[in-house]
């Protein structure tokens, strides 16, 4: 790649807040590093990440909508965690975790075991109490 | 306190740390340089492996085998160090840092407050130093930043004892027998015949050469095999291994060609230089892989033949590299 041919192709995917470095050879074929602010076909393929994670949390919030998942199940699809990051930051078992996921059991659930998951999402034990969805 | 540390901003977190701290100790050695002499560059595909139910795709060695090998091959010792408390972790660092040593260490990028909203997932592998504490705050050098950047006490503690897959569990390293007068020739000769072996000589399909072949034989069979939403995510998730933070399939041959050049210059040997260029329009060929895969991603049309026609690129690719490796591997010990 050639310095001039560096993409600076924003989509606002770096907030502005660094430029990524990238190796690119000058006019005499020397390698250089240049800051670039993006690239439409990796600009693209995040997005279509991004798109999938949100698609799946809002299937779950029709879900816990319909009162068949907890609140739970949104907050850690909406935070990225799986089953193993949410039981690393609970204490709870995996197993533990995924009955909790269910409307049914979270209903039943002390508040010295919703502040463990509050905690961990970040958000207060309120918000999990009263199911709301942010 | 703090320490003189010199930032430099680096394209992959980990060649930066290890580049960074080297200079501290008065080693001046670029990031591409970092890389060559730790056999950086690595291919594997694994179908049987999935993430999200992906199939794993991977343009590096396992996180924290580059800096060893470098470190290793420069005559550096290096001490490392996990923690079951994050109390005693933090107060570990407290006393390093005291001592006027700057620390690397592994932390989770999720909970990183300076990072950009789209790149922080639970990546539990990113490399930043410690350099100093000030009114409660520490001073961070973080690779893929410009410039500096600070962490309070409780975000620190969060980031080194994040959890998940390769929880760092506060996972901390730091130089410790520093040498006088490395032999930089000897370390380039072995990193170079390292990564030619890994590139060439695995005896299993998922790796090296073979496994970029293998992968283009996997991607002609997507649109059959998978449908058409579930074939463009795999086909995505190739292109966001070989392009986003702390990856890089492309970016990785720009920087690897950066490196045969500092090595021809070293080495003597010209014929490195040629060998860079050929490097350097591998990695435009990767690009246009990633041209090509983006054009599927975002409009679905013409399946099968937009499929063939990218798995035609990296077989192009495999053939490439392999003769490159090939001459790599001849250079004299």
């Amino acid at each position: 790649m050639k310095k001039q041919e560096v993409p600076q192709d924003d989509a606002n995917m770096l907030e502005g807040k660094f430029t990524e470095p990238c190796y690119a050879v000058d006019e005499e074929g020397k390698y250089i590093k240049v800051g670039s602010v993006g690239w439409e076909p990796k600009n693209v393929i995040m997005q279509q990440a991004w798109d999938a994670v949100h698609e799946r949390v809002e299937e779950i919030r029709e879900q816990v909508e319909a009162n068949e998942l907890s609140p739970i199940a949104y907050y850690m699809e909406k935070q990225l965690m799986d089953l193993s990051v949410l039981s690393g930051y609970t204490g709870f078992f995996r197993w533990t975790v995924k009955r909790h996921l269910k409307m049914k059991n979270f209903i039943k659930l002390n508040d010295k075991k919703l502040e463990k998951y509050a905690d961990a999402f970040e958000i207060s034990i309120e918000t999990l109490k009263k199911k709301e969805l942010l | 306190m703090a320490i003189d540390f010199k930032h430099e901003q680096s394209a992959h977190c980990e060649n930066g740390v290890a580049s960074n701290l080297l200079h501290f100790y008065g080693i001046k050695l670029s990031e591409p340089m970092i890389f060559g002499i730790g056999s950086g560059l690595f291919f594997s595909h694994m179908p049987f492996v999935k993430v999200n139910n992906i199939p794993v795709t991977s343009f590096r060695p396992l996180p924290g085998v580059i800096f060893r090998r470098a470190a290793r091959r420069l005559g550096f010792s290096v001490k490392r160090k996990k923690f079951r408390s994050p109390d005693k972790g933090m107060a570990a660092l407290d006393g390093l840092l005291q001592k006027d040593i700057p620390v690397g260490m592994l932390v989770g990028v999720y909970h990183l407050s300076y990072f950009p909203a789209p790149y922080r997932f639970h990546f539990n592998a990113h490399n930043l130093v410690v350099f100093g504490k000030e009114n409660g705050n520490y001073k961070i050098s973080d690779p893929v930043m410009d410039d500096y950047a600070s962490l309070t006490e409780a975000e620190l503690k969060k980031v080194r004892f994040a959890k998940g897959l390769f929880a760092p569990k506060g996972h901390m390293y730091w130089a410790d027998k520093i040498p006088t007068n490395p032999d930089f020739k000897k370390a380039i000769i072995k990193g170079i015949h390292h990564t030619a072996k890994d590139m060439l000589g695995i005896p299993v399909p998922m790796f090296g050469v073979k496994g970029i072949r293998f992968m283009a034989k996997k991607v002609r069979n997507y649109p059959t095999k998978l449908g058409k939403r579930k074939a463009s995510q795999f086909l995505g998730q190739i292109v966001r291994a070989q392009e986003e933070i702390g990856t890089g399939g492309a970016g990785f041959r720009f920087m690897y060609a950066a490196f045969l050049q500092e090595a021809a210059e070293i080495l003597e040997l010209d014929w490195l230089n040629d060998t860079a260029e050929e490097m350097t329009q591998i990695g435009d060929l990767w690009r246009s892989f990633a041209v090509a895969t983006a054009r599927i991603v975002k409009d679905r049309s013409q399946v099968e033949d937009a499929y063939n026609q990218a798995a035609d690129i990296l077989l192009v690719i495999a053939d490439r590299e392999e003769q490159v490796y090939k001459d790599l591997k001849k250079i004299k010990k």
